[in-house]
């Protein structure tokens, strides 16, 4: 290995990638048996999966330059040497032969020009137009007009430089990630009943629990390797049971003892009844319920999260309010009294006797009960209230925060919680589960980050589907997407998507390492390294850091989006996009550049290059002069250290499969707010939920309200959109690989053949799939892995060909502003 | 070498043809289709039902499954696919054995059967299409890594 330089490395990517172009046949086997050890001997170094929040460790193998195999790591906690089909081809997503090596921009006749079509430019034609562009709107419309959208698949520290680039640099709150479609929900929930984000257990409750609730999720192909771990435990221990909660029938049903198909919304009406039989049944734990518990009735018709003259919103009496007053147990009892096991069973279309033994796993004393769920809670118009109906439940048996008993929001992108929630790369939020809304967050984050009073705004920013709307109608006029692919993700892509990108008014900038749909809306378009090109860190569901080196280089052009961040903020000074004030009562900070108010400020470039690790390279760290990564971190982990949310040293991380947090003294806390593992928890209590001022949690009296849209004559289908185990998300990446291409090509609409026979449909059939908001073309599938009841069709969101966020109807939860993919109502059509 | 010669001359085809034209298009996941509009979707693919075994990509890439799985049941009840893969069936049906790391519990201890944690084969397993994949792969084989690195030293 010795003798082979950097620049070899390069030119052996090229061979490669040319004998692989040019359909030349790559040796299937070795002629002979290769037993020279620096031959053979292949450099394995950790790194976290590139996919789902269950956040597995990988083994990755590198040689002369190239990642040449990939495996589950025998020595992590999480998947103790597991990985599902796609972690197992990790080492393929960085190969897809599109890989982007220059950035592209619309021209016509040498210059930009919003209608022209992509032209190869240099990264300094790239940035030099960008910074154009910034520069007229913050002139002409101030930080309002200008926004970001970025995503829980950046690193910690790539998610912390754009948070600040935005809030501290361009003094703008409009910056928010994709995991606004994915669990802001979940938060919202957290917050409203224990005033900390993030779940208190962890994932050795699986090891622990004797009952297992799937809320709404489908963890047999969203979060295959949890799943093992179910699998064991219910299969190992015959007493174990698990039940499974959804709107159609699908492959986690395979495990299910007590299985469920509810209609749309209606999981409601099935927590409250749950409450309720608890209540009923004397299963309330009293001592728990006194000691650590508050209840409060939360405001109610509160909308739909849609555009204000929608009159759906217009008829809400209590739009957006998130408002609440205090009541008692007593009252609480009263209020989910009418939801009684008819009335559920009834409404739900669940059996009375399955909705009885769910609600007894619960009641039962000696049963511990894990719930799960992601995105079938949290994308739904009511999905604050949903979290905080299962933790009503989980609050009143007592059953939570201790081995087994654990109320768990399962999130779905590798980083969503160390990056997206614990960075705070909302609109709305700080690091630490600090807010931009609040005066003394904001001084904590100008202080740490060294800059003057009044830097960060206190308004709060557009959050995602809300930046589609103010791109639509002008209001943001320069936009830039990183590592997200959100022209596919966003619901109502016809009405408000795509016209806000293709807006002549805007200037779009997409940073990824493929051309995907999002590019080709875009106006600029960055190659950008991925994964293991760069050093990144990830968190994941359980509240695990964890780290990886560079592995390999990214191919020539393509730039981290840190570097992309921290090399953009050069181009402005701060006389260019601070007001006047700011800067007359801080003389220090004028004619200085971005970057050297951000990024050379003491914290950031505090180590040097020479405490790197010696056998990996850093591009950002080479280029920038100091190891960036590591400043980031450390400055990053002060706000966190001593207020419940403490990191280890940046250097720990490096050596370990990931601690959770809180970090203190060296040691994870696997249960948190219990008084045998926290040590927040103060002195001699049982239980302290530290987060809310006096340390109880709190349930919440929520009613069931119908859903936005609801199938009818003209549209008589629920529409519930997902994902498949063999693609992640967009399938940006694993559709480039070949394997899981091949194993799931093409998107399909999943429907019961009752359904298609009565349309005179066969199966495989081409039909239009219709909604208020646009239309798209499949094939119709009646034999799948999804069986969906009558009156519901099932579509994934993976195919790039087949749009399914043409028809989807952006309606949010009115409180966590997070989309429902779940339902809308959609016509089949024979074409 | 002289494959590589050949690569190399393609290659600057390629990067020349490239550089020349302005595209309109460039979501390579959706040939020529504009994003407002639909193509028709492609033909439901075949499965293949081969029965011949593909090279893995790397030794711990879980196999392919060369042959289709329709109807197969896989539940808490019964694993149709142990009925062939299984240790003591494969004299009869001649079908791989389950690989040794499939008995190993948690803890790499090896258990008396196949560990439960394995049980859902389909979670890593995978049958293929005749489906025709949108865009190449460029991931090269240890092997053709490890010839270009001893080409590079002159090792034997």
């Amino acid at each position: 290995m010795s003798g082979i330089s950097r620049r070899d490395v390069i030119k052996a990517q090229a061979v490669a990638a040319a004998a692989a172009a040019a359909g030349l046949p790559v040796p299937a086997a070795a002629q002979n048996l290769i037993t020279h050890a620096h031959l053979t001997d292949l450099k394995w170094s950790k790194a976290a999966c590139r996919f789902c929040g269950t956040g597995c460790s990988i083994m990755v193998a590198t040689k002369a330059g190239r990642v040449v195999a990939t495996h589950g790591d025998a020595e992590a906690e999480v998947n103790r040497g597991l990985n599902c089909v796609k972690g197992y081809f990790l080492s393929k997503i960085m190969y897809g032969k599109d890989r982007l090596t220059t950035p592209l921009l619309r021209k016509k006749n040498g210059k930009f020009d919003k209608d022209g079509d992509f032209e190869p430019v240099s990264w300094d034609e790239a940035f030099d137009i960008m910074a154009e562009k910034w520069k007229a709107t913050l002139k002409a419309k101030g930080p309002k007009a200008v926004g970001m959208f970025g995503s829980g698949q950046w690193t910690v520290w790539e998610g912390y430089a754009a948070s600040k680039l935005m809030k501290a640099g361009f003094r703008s709150n409009n910056i928010d990630p994709n995991a606004r479609h994915c669990m802001a929900s979940a938060v919202v929930g957290f917050i409203r009943a224990f005033g900390i984000d993030e779940p208190m257990g962890c994932y050795d409750d699986f090891e622990n629990a004797d009952a297992f609730v799937l809320w709404g999720s489908n963890m047999a192909e969203m979060h295959p390797i949890l799943w093992t771990r179910i699998a064991d435990r219910r299969l190992s221990h015959p007493h174990v049971k698990v039940a499974v909660l959804s709107t159609f029938e699908h492959r986690s049903f395979d495990l299910a003892d007590i299985p469920g198909v509810f209609v749309p919304q209606t999981d409601l009406i099935i927590a409250n009844y749950i409450a309720n039989h608890i209540i009923q049944s004397g299963a309330v734990n009293e001592e728990f319920v006194s000691n650590h518990v508050n209840f409060r009735k939360g405001a109610q018709d509160i909308g739909y999260g849609l555009r204000p003259e929608n009159p759906l919103e217009a008829a809400a009496a209590n739009a957006g309010s998130g408002d609440s007053e205090p009541m008692s147990l007593e009252e609480f009892a009263e209020f989910v009294k009418p939801y009684t096991l008819d009335f559920a069973a009834e409404k739900s279309g669940v059996s009375k006797e399955r909705l009885q033994q769910i609600a007894e796993l619960y009641a039962d004393p000696d049963t511990k009960v894990m719930s799960l769920w992601t995105m079938g809670v949290n994308q739904h118009t009511r999905g604050v209230w949903m979290n905080n109906l299962i933790y009503n439940i989980h609050l009143l048996t007592g059953k939570i925060a201790q081995p087994g008993n654990s109320p768990f929001s399962l999130t779905g992108q590798p980083s969503a919680c160390g990056t997206a929630r614990e960075v705070g790369t909302f609109a709305h939020r700080l690091p630490a589960d600090l807010v931009v809304s609040n005066p003394e967050h904001r001084a904590t984050a100008e202080k740490i980050w060294k800059l003057p009073a009044g830097t960060v705004p206190e308004w709060i920013g557009a959050h995602a589907v809300l930046q589609n709307r103010k791109l639509k109608d002008g209001e943001i006029n320069c936009y830039w997407v990183q590592v997200n692919n959100n022209m596919q993700a966003a619901p109502n892509m016809m009405e408000e998507g795509l016209p806000g990108y293709r807006n002549p008014e805007n200037f779009i900038v997409v940073s990824d390492a493929y051309p995907t749909v999002t590019a080709e809306a875009a106006d600029l378009v960055l190659p950008t390294a991925m994964w293991v090109e760069k050093e990144g860190a990830y968190g994941n569901a359980e509240r695990r850091t964890q780290f990886w080196h560079q592995l390999v280089d990214a191919p020539e052009g393509a730039m981290s989006d840190l570097w992309q961040l921290v090399e953009f903020s050069k181009r402005f000074t701060t006389d260019e996009v601070w007001p006047p004030e700011l800067l007359a009562d801080n003389p220090d900070y004028k004619g200085k550049t971005l970057y050297e108010v951000l990024f050379e400020n003491g914290n950031v470039n505090a180590f040097p290059n020479s405490e790197r690790a010696e056998d990996y390279e850093n591009r950002e760290s080479d280029e920038f002069g100091f190891y960036i990564q590591k400043g980031l971190f450390e400055e990053y982990a002060q706000f966190g250290r001593g207020h419940g949310h403490d990191l280890a040293d940046f250097d720990t991380y490096h050596q370990v499969r990931g601690l959770r947090w809180p970090v203190v003294d060296g040691k994870e806390t696997r249960w948190r707010y219990n008084g045998k593992y926290d040590p927040y928890v103060k002195e001699g209590a049982a239980f302290d939920f530290y987060g809310k001022p006096d340390g109880k949690a709190v349930a919440f009296a929520l009613p069931f309200e119908p859903p936005a849209e609801i199938p009818d004559e003209e549209y008589p289908f629920w529409l519930s959109t997902g994902r498949v185990l063999e693609h992640w998300h967009s399938g940006s990446m694993t559709q480039r690989v070949p394997e899981l291409y091949k194993a799931v090509p093409d998107a399909l609409c999943y429907m019961h053949p009752d359904d298609a026979e009565a349309l005179g449909l066969r199966r495989g059939a081409e039909v239009r799939i219709k909604s208020r908001r646009g239309e798209i073309l499949t094939r119709v599938e009646t034999r799948g892995r999804n069986k969906p009841p009558k009156g519901l069709i099932f579509v994934p969101w993976f195919d790039a060909r087949q749009l399914i966020n043409k028809v989807t109807l952006d309606a949010t939860d009115p409180l966590s502003k997070q989309t429902d993919f779940k339902k809308c109502a959609v016509r089949v059509e024979a074409v | 070498m002289k494959r590589f010669a050949i690569g190399l001359a393609c290659a600057a085809l390629l990067v020349a043809a490239a550089a020349a034209a302005a595209q309109e298009h460039i979501a390579t996941m959706r040939p020529a289709t504009p994003l407002a509009e639909n193509g028709t979707p492609a033909p439901m693919p075949k499965p293949v039902n081969s029965d011949i075994r593909q090279v893995r990509n790397y030794p711990e890439q879980p196999p392919l499954i060369p042959h289709t799985i329709e109807g197969y049941q896989i539940d808490k009840n019964s694993n149709k696919c142990l009925s062939c893969h299984s240790r003591t069936a494969i004299e009869v049906s001649q079908a791989p054995m389950v690989s040794i790391t499939h008995f190993m519990n948690r803890d790499n201890q090896f258990l008396a059967s196949v560990t439960p944690r394995r049980y859902f084969c389909n979670q890593c397993h995978v049958p293929q299409t005749d489906a025709r994949p949108l865009v190449e792969n460029d991931f090269v084989d240890v092997d053709e890594v490890l010839e270009y690195v001893k080409s590079k030293e002159g090792a034997k």
